[in-house]
C-alpha cells in the first residue's frame, strides 16, 4: 500500500459519491486516471485491506433483530460452547473477552422477535444464561480510521 | 416520465440484494446496477441517496479492516454511569477520537452494571490504555466505575447472514459483512455493533 492508496482509504472512508462516474470524480480529486482508482480499490480488497466497498445498512431498519449478547461460561466448558453457539447462523463475530463474562457475541435475526427466539434455544442447547444488551441509544461515532 | 424516477417496492428490494455485497467495481457503477435490473440509472441513484438521508444507509464508501491496517488490539470498555447523565457522559465519549463505537445498553444486575459501552481501538494494548487514560483526564472521569474487557481471541468474525434471503424483506446481510469466514485469533470486527 503506498501513500495514494492511504490517502485514497482515507477519503473514501468519507463516502463515495452517488454520481454517474463516482470513480473519476475521486480521480480528480487525487489528479489520477480512474482506471487507476478502480485498479487500486479492487487490489485493496483483494488484498483483504478492506472489507467492504459499499453502503452499510442500518440492521434496525431493515427490520431485522439485532443485539450484543453475553455468556459467562466456565473455563472447561468454553470451547465446547463456543462451537455450539457459533453453529447459530444468527451470530457473528464472537469474541473471547476478560471478564467473569467471557463470551460476547453479536445476533443478527430476520426479525425482532428472532432475538428473544434465538437466546431462548441457546440456552437451551448450552445450558448457560445468555445475557442479552440490546442498544438503547446510539451515540453517534464518525468511524475511520486515519492512514 | 416521472415514474422512471423511482423504484417499486419490489425494485427497492432487489437493488438492496444487489448491493448488499458491495458495488460493482465500474466505472458507471449506478449504471451497471440498473442495467442489471432493468431499471433507470438515475432512478437507481436516487434511491440511494434517499436511503443515505433516510438513514438506512449509515455508510456509504468503504470499510478497512483495521486488523490488516495494524489495529490489533480492541477494548470495550464499559461505564457504569448515573441514569440521569448518560446522555451527556454518552455525547461526550463518543466525541472523543480514540472511541469508535458508543452505545447505551442496559445494565444485567447483579452480574453486570455497565450501562455505557465504548470501543477503542489501537496498534497496542498499552496504546489504548494510553488513549483512555487521556479520555478520562481531559474529560474528568475519574469518578465514574469502568471496566476495561480486552479480546484476546476471536472466534467468529463473520454473520449476520440473514436466512431468508428470499424472502419479501429482501434483508440480505446486514452490517456484518464477512470475507473471510474461517478464523483463528484476533482478528478485524466490523465496527457496527447494534
Amino acid at each position: 500500500m503506498d501513500n495514494i492508496d492511504k490517502q485514497l482509504v482515507n477519503r473514501l472512508q468519507d463516502g463515495f459519491p452517488v454520481t454517474e462516474r463516482p470513480f473519476l470524480a475521486i480521480a480528480e480529486e487525487f489528479g489520477l486516471e480512474e482506471s487507476d482508482v478502480m485498479q487500486r480499490v479492487q487490489t485493496l480488497l483483494d488484498d483483504g485491506i478492506l472489507s467492504r466497498f459499499g453502503p452499510m445498512f442500518q440492521a434496525e431498519r431493515l427490520g431485522g433483530g439485532l443485539t450484543l449478547a453475553a455468556m459467562k461460561v466456565a473455563p472447561e466448558d468454553y470451547e465446547k460452547v463456543v462451537e455450539q453457539v457459533n453453529a447459530f447462523p444468527e451470530v457473528a463475530h464472537n469474541y473471547q473477552r476478560e471478564h467473569e463474562l467471557n463470551m460476547w457475541f453479536v445476533l443478527a435475526t430476520e426479525t425482532p422477535e428472532g432475538i428473544e427466539d434465538t437466546i431462548q434455544r441457546m440456552e437451551a442447547i448450552t445450558g448457560y444464561q445468555v445475557y442479552n444488551m440490546p442498544k438503547q441509544e446510539e451515540f453517534y461515532v464518525g468511524l475511520r480510521f486515519e492512514l | 416520465m416521472k415514474a422512471e424516477l423511482y423504484l417499486t417496492d419490489h425494485q427497492q428490494q432487489e437493488l438492496r440484494q444487489a448491493i448488499q455485497d458491495g458495488l460493482p467495481l465500474t466505472a458507471q457503477p449506478y449504471r451497471t446496477l440498473a442495467t442489471a435490473l432493468g431499471v433507470s440509472e438515475v432512478a437507481v441513484m436516487q434511491t440511494l441517496a434517499q436511503w443515505m438521508e433516510d438513514g438506512l444507509i449509515k455508510r456509504f464508501g468503504l470499510v478497512v479492516k483495521h486488523h490488516a491496517l495494524g489495529y490489533r488490539s480492541n477494548a470495550m470498555v464499559v461505564w457504569d454511569v448515573p441514569d440521569h447523565l448518560v446522555d451527556q457522559v454518552g455525547e461526550l465519549l463518543s466525541r472523543a477520537d480514540a472511541v469508535t463505537l458508543c452505545y447505551q445498553r442496559p445494565r444485567k444486575l447483579p452480574q453486570w452494571r455497565y450501562n455505557l459501552f465504548t470501543m477503542i481501538h489501537g496498534k497496542s494494548r498499552s496504546m489504548v490504555m494510553e488513549q483512555l487514560a487521556d479520555l478520562i483526564t481531559t474529560h474528568q472521569l475519574d469518578g465514574i466505575p469502568r471496566d476495561v474487557l480486552f479480546s484476546y481471541r476471536l472466534f467468529k468474525q463473520c454473520g449476520g447472514h440473514y436466512s431468508g434471503r428470499s424472502r419479501s424483506v429482501g434483508l440480505g446481510k446486514v452490517d456484518l459483512s464477512c470475507r473471510n469466514s474461517a478464523v483463528s485469533g484476533q482478528d478485524n470486527v466490523q465496527v457496527a455493533y447494534g
